[in-house]
Parts: structure tokens; sequence; C-alpha cells
């Protein structure tokens, strides 16, 4: 076995180790990202990292590096199937507000705490349904800052995005998301008496 | 002191930290002073944990196994 074949095959099981470490986590994101394409998009990801694992500097940035990849990734499977930004009406999401909306609506009138029963309808299954709705350009900042636990400005260096862009896709994300919710509790019966 | 509306304009930035100080200590100041916008506030803090507890789904098995005979298969 020569020198360079060795070097490959560390480098190989370099890489192998980075990706046995964060495929749980990555698995988590691209699950919340893509729904059941969640494998074949860490397929993908493994693919195209591996390729450019040369391009690497340093070992403890591969964690993000990864992450970045996985979000292209989940870009690709889901842009076939995510409603385009132009299908969904953002003037109207961005007068809503759900705790109002709630507040008026008051689908529990025996209840003292409206909100918090308002959320607690919703199972994890529900949830995700939820955020499927919304295109994937906003549904990603949601995941990854609210679901995920990544700070806003770590989601900007794994987007390749201003800071600012994040905070408005988040802004807008957060504004589908509370308006969807409502919707999804009344189209599945959350908000009737005898579902609870 | 600042607006309802802009103080609910600014909650969400608030709770991800990314306010400058000054919009921070306003922000603040209006939440102890109004309980209207502390129900805002509270919605949205139970809003933020809703969706951390939707977050964090294990990985099943046999797709550990898939993806771990892929990352097998990869070599020089």
């Amino acid at each position: 076995m020569g020198p360079v074949h060795v070097a490959r095959t560390d480098r190989t099981e370099s890489f192998r180790t980075l990706v046995r470490g964060q495929l749980p986590r990555l698995y988590s994101i691209a699950r919340s990202l893509v729904g059941d394409d969640a494998e074949d998009a860490l397929q993908d990801c493994m693919l195209k990292a591996f390729q450019r694992f040369d391009q690497l500097s340093e070992v403890a940035a591969g964690p993000a590096w990864l992450k970045s990849i996985l979000i292209h990734c989940c870009y690709d499977h889901g842009r076939a199937k995510a409603r385009r930004p132009s299908q969904v009406d953002f003037d109207e999401a961005e007068r809503f507000s759900l705790y109002r909306k709630i507040a008026y609506e008051d689908p529990f009138p025996y209840s003292d705490s409206l909100h918090l029963d308002f959320l607690q309808e919703f199972g994890r299954e529900d949830v995700r349904a939820v955020l499927m709705r919304l295109p994937l350009l906003y549904r990603t900042p949601l995941v990854l800052v609210y679901m995920e636990g990544f700070l806003v400005k770590e989601v900007a260096n794994m987007l390749a995005v201003p800071l600012g862009t994040v905070l408005a896709r988040l802004h807008r994300g957060r504004k589908l998301f509370e308006k969807q919710m409502w919707e999804y509790a009344e189209e599945s019966g959350l908000l009737r008496k005898d579902a609870r | 002191m600042i607006s309802c509306a802009e103080a609910v304009r600014q909650l969400w930035d608030y709770l991800d930290a990314v306010l400058d100080e000054v919009d921070r200590t306003t922000v603040e100041e209006h939440l102890r002073r109004c309980r209207r916008c502390c129900g805002e506030l509270e919605f949205a803090v139970e809003l933020r944990r809703f969706l951390a507890r939707a977050g964090g789904e294990v990985i099943p098995t046999d797709i550990l196994r898939r993806l771990n005979d892929t990352l097998e298969e990869l070599g020089p």
C-alpha cells in the first residue's frame, strides 16, 4: 500500500467519523425540512460532502459545513414540491395574529388558559404538517432557529445570506406559520369540542 | 413609551436576541408596564417552546443502517 493510498484511506475515515457523529442531527433537520424525503436528501448530502471534503480547511468547521450542504440538498428535493412564494398571500399573513385570532374566536369558551389549550391540541405530526404547508424558503429558518436551536447568525452563515435576510424570512415564516396553524386547526377539527 | 403595536412588532426579535441594546431596553420597559402585551409575550414564549418540542426527531434504526452502509461504500 503506497503513501497516496494511505492518505486517501485516512481521509475517508476522517470523513466517516465526522458524518457518523452528525447523522442524528442531520436527520432531524432534514425530516423537518423535507419530510419523507429526508433519507434521500441525506444520501445526497453525504455524496456531495465526500466529493468536496478536500475543501474543508479545518475539522472543527465540519458540522456546520455538513449542515450547509444538507440544507442545499433539501432545497433541491423540496423545490419540486414546495409552494412558490408567489402563491402565498404575504399581505394577509402579515396582518394575521394568532394570539388575537384565538382571543377573538374563543374556540374553548370554558377555558381559562385559552392560548395554551390551543397549542396543546397540536401533536408533533400536526406541527410537521403545518410546517410542510410553508414554502421551504420560510420553513428553513423556522426549523433551524426554533426547532433545532441555532442562533440567527449561525443560520445566516449556513445559508450564506446576510443576517437581515434571515431575519426577514424568519418574520415571514412565523406569520405564515401562525396563519397556517389556525387554518390547519379548523380543517382538522382540532377546535371542535368533541375533539378535545 | 413605545406603542403596543411597535412593542408587538419587535417582540420576536426581542425573544430571538437580535435587538440592539437601545431597542431591547425600550421593549422591556414597555412590557413591564403593559398587561396586554405581556399576554402576547407569554404566547410568543409558549409558541417558541412548542416549536422546540416538535424538533429533535430520532433517526429510525433502518434508515441509520442504510446511511451507514452508504458511508462504508465511500472510499478511495
